[in-house]
């Protein structure tokens, strides 16, 4: 539904995204992950046909994105990240307007399908200028679903979202999946992991990760952490906990908190528990530490700068 | 419905739900009122025909003030809002979006025209005007309001800042307005009609006498289409950057 090959964009002498090749399958909801600066949005609005590529190709549903931009965008909707919106515009008529831009046959009931599924028929009749943000971002990821796209791109969907909303949009997102197909671009790692069923990360413009967000985990933890938290002697606790087989290193963080890595697969819990409890010590906490979004990308730019077939280093 | 007109419809609506077309169209009818009763009592003391002959080279001239506050906005605000970037992405062309926005502008200066119908139904009914250059008085009018408008919508075009647009707007008619001036200074006498051929003015002085000259439809036609074909490559460029 979604190729890309060899797709660039310079912005100047700056590289802004370089050489960036995925496919997207129909009914994919595909995570496109990076810090700040990465690439995510150039890429999306070169998708979108907003701004050509300085080189490469990307088709939507079969169509360029450049030479047949008209009939690719058909089949987009697309929610930038600002949530562009009209502010003197009611809530409805924007999506009324957007609707007969994009050419729905049925245009009242499309937008109160859309109003409806993203929670905002009780401001249906506001002026945009007076919705908090939450509001305004469901806005706009109602004006992208009002044609029932076969493709969604959504630029950080869930930000200034109250909890219940994100997890409201997050499952909104999920369901959408299957009969769309959605790439989302995102920074929090725990949404990617709980909607997408795959991963795209870029960094510096290039693709340095492609994998289901588990395979990614595991394969990115070339150790795994746990965090202790133990009341006692330091000392002679660190010591004790270094020998349970399978750890490889303690870390004493702070007073009474400690870091264990282990290798990767082994789950060593029960075993620095036992320890912990059989040598008088008081267990207070015991918990897997995670990888971070940053931590996974550190280790991606770090050590594994082939993992796509790119060798060069950005020069930036 | 197509979608230019879906376009034009929006930024119609927009224009009265802000307060900008309201205070266009009622300074320039005000100022515009003002003039045309001055005018009515010179022609009663000097025993003149009842015309609006100099009544709508007033009106051309208030033009001047009324075409750039109403553009400035079309295309410098969906820029700045990044509005444009969600309008660029749906199956619409840019052309049609630049047309769109045009078709709205010339929607108020037609109903402010219209308005000023009531200065020839005075002249008819208090005098015997001749009807014949008051309707080539009115083409002449829109046609040249329709160019200025077309060059506002170009200067809203090259910039995000409205304030900039208004300005450049200006600046771009004033030129237009006093080309022919610096015509006369030319030595040679190609030059002199070349610039005169460009002066804004001296296309609208036809149609207040009540002669339609293809040259002067052919001046503001040509006008419009190459500001408004200018604008619409400039807001393709602002996708390449």
């Amino acid at each position: 539904m979604i190729d890309v090959e060899g797709l660039t964009k310079m912005y100047g002498p700056r590289m802004a995204v370089q050489d960036l090749s995925f496919h997207v399958e129909k009914g994919e909801i595909v995570g496109f992950l990076g810090p700040n600066g990465a690439g995510k949005t150039t890429t999306m609005r070169m998708l979108t046909g907003y701004m050509p590529p300085t080189d490469g190709h990307a088709s939507i549903a079969g169509f360029d994105t450049f030479s047949q931009s008209l009939k690719a965008r058909q089949h987009i909707g697309y929610m930038p990240e600002t949530v562009p919106l009209y502010p003197e515009m009611a809530v409805a008529d924007y999506l009324n307007f957007m609707a007969a831009l994009r050419h729905v046959p049925n245009r009242k009931a499309a937008v109160q399908h859309a109003m409806e599924v993203t929670h905002i028929e009780d401001r249906a009749h506001m002026n945009i200028g007076k919705l908090s943000k939450g509001y305004r971002q469901r806005v706009g990821l109602a004006q992208a679903l009002l044609h029932d796209p076969d493709v969604l791109f959504l630029d950080e969907p869930t930000i200034g979202l109250d909890p219940r909303q994100i997890i409201e949009v997050r499952q909104l997102i999920k369901g959408l999946g299957g009969q769309h197909t959605i790439l989302l671009s995102t920074h929090i790692l725990p949404e990617v992991e709980q909607v997408c069923t795959r991963v795209l990360i870029i960094h510096r413009g290039k693709l340095v990760a492609e994998d289901t967000p588990k395979n990614l985990g595991t394969r990115l933890r070339g150790s795994e952490r746990i965090g202790l938290r133990v009341s006692g002697d330091g000392a002679t606790l660190k010591r004790a906990l270094a020998a349970v087989p399978g750890v490889l290193s303690v870390e004493v963080e702070a007073d009474e908190r400690y870091l264990v890595s282990t290798a990767p697969g082994q789950d060593v819990r029960a075993q620095l528990a036992a320890t912990v409890v059989k040598g008088g010590w008081g267990l207070l906490e015991l918990a897997p530490v995670g990888m971070s979004l940053e931590e996974i990308f550190l280790q991606l730019t770090q050590e594994e700068p082939t993992s796509t077939g790119e060798q060069n280093e950005l020069v930036s | 419905m197509p979608n230019i007109l879906v376009i034009a419809k929006r930024e119609l609506d927009s224009y009265f739900v802000s307060p900008i077309a309201y205070v266009a169209i009622s300074v320039y009818l005000v100022i515009a009122g003002f003039f045309f009763w001055l005018e009515i009592n010179f022609e009663a003391q000097n025993g003149a025909a009842p015309s609006m002959e100099s009544q709508f080279g007033t009106m051309v001239f208030l033009l001047l003030i009324f075409a750039p506050p109403l553009t400035m906005r079309l295309l410098a605000e969906e820029q700045r809002m990044g509005t444009l970037e969600l309008l660029l992405t749906s199956p619409v062309r840019d052309w049609e979006v630049v047309l769109g926005k045009f078709l709205a502008s010339l929607g108020v200066l037609l109903l402010t025209i219209v308005i000023t119908f009531a200065y020839a139904l005075i002249l008819r009914a208090y005098g015997n005007a001749d009807l014949g250059p008051m309707a080539t008085g009115y083409l002449g009018l829109f046609l040249a309001g329709s160019a200025l408008l077309s060059i506002g919508i170009l200067a809203s075009s090259m910039t995000q800042n409205q304030v900039i647009a208004a300005v450049l707007s200006v600046a771009i008619i004033l030129v237009l307005w006093v080309i022919s001036a610096v015509g006369q200074l030319m030595r040679s006498l190609a030059a002199t009609q070349v610039l005169n051929q460009l002066g804004f003015f001296e296309h609208t002085t036809n149609f207040w006498r009540g002669v339609i000259d293809t040259n002067d439809m052919v001046y503001f036609v040509s006008l419009m289409a190459l500001m408004l074909f200018i604008a619409t490559r400039i807001l393709e460029t602002r996708r390449w950057r």
